[in-house]
């Protein structure tokens, strides 16, 4: 502001300096999330000990490879069980579609420690049975039975997104194949997934980042995960710095997905964008 | 089979009893935490709407946090977190051992995570309204607090309530982490009774069917809300 500024011309009310309740509060939100950081900073230095590291940070690490493996492997299987029940879904036939629904319904409206219970110890019920059905090599292993339970879960959660997706992209596509004489795989294949599957793309990241939380959940029943390595050292040493590492790695692990995702994203709807945009 | 049953009865020979108060227990849980979630979500959607850079980011820090960490990670980091901190500042005091309830460290832990959420859904309502409403509840002469709750609130809730309804489903189901705390709800006294009775297949399907009744009954009860909230909307033929 000028000194010779002309007073009478109309301006503009001036933004609101000095400190109003909204900047004070912001001021000690941020505060107060420094001095948390800053706790934990201090805790990690004054705490400081090599043979901590030397011993249990191979073992988080390892246990990081492992929450890795078993969302890895659980959002893949989970997205070849979701597919067909995602056209179960969609099926005319009221018996199939009514199951495929049943199914979704039953996955998606109960918490998944105890469909994880369920599958664990109730396996362990039907020891006899399996063993007989030489399936119990499969079931008697806990990491097993997570990726059994987790894949089941989210196939449940990725029909529904497949099933959505697929209605998302306009009757008029599939009409125009038609009437190009392409018979009904071509035009799911090159006309309606590639369209559905940008659609599908973002609520699938937010469905593997649900995993990868919810993947903490295995090493309730002796998975050693990225969380059941921390609680057992946390166990041992009552260090509660563990769990702050913990932290760190699991939102990394969301942090990076969110990245990779957004470039994804970005690659698939580059024919979307206008030409200097 | 009719012996499966008749675990369930109540009284001394069944298990009904127990299931019923855990059950009970994961209702209260849920109920306790909704307001809680509800009220700072909303207040950290405002924040995060606000234009003031300080009060975003300090916000914005809240969501990534709580929505990035394993529910699980945050009800240990609370629940041991809050043992030591409490011990510690009790320690100046007086000499003695505290013990943070698992009750409460649920409601903690299940509060911020929802709020970590609700905020999201908030804010995605509050971009809903038109910068229009606000305008003409400061050309009535109304207060930011009043315009805020005479105009926008109830427009906020028609918004947000589908996001809202989900989430609340979402919670119900998150309560089951509790049990690993030691908090005797619907999935920890499933844990007992099966200990007792070696039959696990049987209540955790039990437990199961308890859980989707209990999300079928709040799908009718959001339906309710929902008409009421949108009984403003003018369906035009």
């Amino acid at each position: 502001m000028t000194a010779t500024a002309d007073a009478t011309v109309v301006r503009p009310p001036p933004a609101k300096k000095g400190w109003t309740p909204a900047r004070v509060g912001g001021a000690l939100w941020v505060a107060l999330w420094l001095v948390i950081a800053f706790l934990a900073v201090r805790l990690a230095v004054t705490e400081y000990s090599p043979a901590f590291y030397a011993r249990y940070g191979p073992r988080i690490l390892h246990g990081l490879l492992i929450t890795v493996e078993l969302v890895a492997l659980s959002v893949s299987i989970g997205a070849a069980i979701a597919i067909p029940i995602a056209f179960a879904r969609g099926s005319k036939n009221s018996i199939i579609s009514g199951l495929a629904y049943s199914y979704v319904y039953f996955f998606r409206g109960t918490p998944l420690l105890a469909q994880t219970f369920l599958v664990y110890y109730g396996a362990g019920q039907f020891r006899e049975t399996l063993e007989a059905a030489h399936m119990w090599w499969f079931f008697r292993d806990a990491f097993n039975c997570a990726v059994f339970t987790f894949a089941l879960n989210t196939s449940a959660y990725q029909a529904e997104i497949f099933r959505g997706a697929i209605d998302s992209v306009p009757k008029g596509q599939t009409e125009a194949g038609e009437a190009l004489g392409l018979s009904q795989w071509p035009i799911f294949n090159k006309i309606v997934a590639p369209q559905a599957m940008i659609i599908a793309l973002r609520p699938l990241g937010n469905e593997i980042i649900l995993m990868i939380k919810g993947s903490a959940i295995a090493s309730i029943i002796t998975v050693f995960d990225l969380m059941g390595e921390t609680r057992l050292a946390f166990s041992r040493t009552y260090d509660f710095q563990v769990y702050l590492w913990a932290a760190v790695l699991y939102l990394s692990m969301v942090e990076i997905l969110r990245r990779v995702w957004d470039r994804i994203e970005a690659r698939l709807t580059r024919h979307l964008k206008r030409l200097g945009e | 089979m009719g012996e499966l049953f008749g675990y369930l009865s109540f009284g001394a020979d069944g298990w009904g009893d127990e299931i019923a108060t855990g059950v009970w227990l994961t209702i209260r849980l849920a109920l306790v935490t909704l307001p809680f979630g509800l009220v700072i979500g909303f207040f950290v959607a405002l924040a995060k709407n606000s234009e003031e850079p300080l009060l975003k980011a300090a916000a914005n820090v809240y969501t990534t946090i709580f929505r990035g960490l394993p529910e699980l990670l945050t009800l240990f980091i609370v629940y041991y977190g809050g043992q030591i901190m409490l011990a510690q500042i009790a320690s100046l005091f007086y000499d003695g051992y505290v013990e943070v309830s698992g009750f409460v460290a649920g409601v903690v832990a299940l509060g911020v995570v929802f709020s970590a959420f609700a905020s999201e859904v908030f804010l995605g309502a509050l971009r809903g309204i038109g910068a229009g409403q606000y305008e003409a509840g400061y050309a009535l002469g109304l207060t930011r607090a009043k315009t805020l709750r005479l105009i926008i609130v109830p427009q906020l809730i028609r918004l947000a309530l589908p996001g809202l309804s989900n989430l609340w489903l979402v919670l119900l189901k998150d309560t089951s982490l509790v049990s690993v705390i030691a908090l005797d709800d619907l999935l920890r006294k499933t844990n007992i009774v099966v200990g007792a009775t070696k039959e696990p297949f049987f209540f955790y399907s039990v437990a199961c069917l308890i859980y989707l009744t209990l999300s079928v009954i709040s799908s009718l009860g959001i339906n309710r809300i929902n008409t009421w909230a949108n009984r403003g909307q003018v369906h035009h033929p």
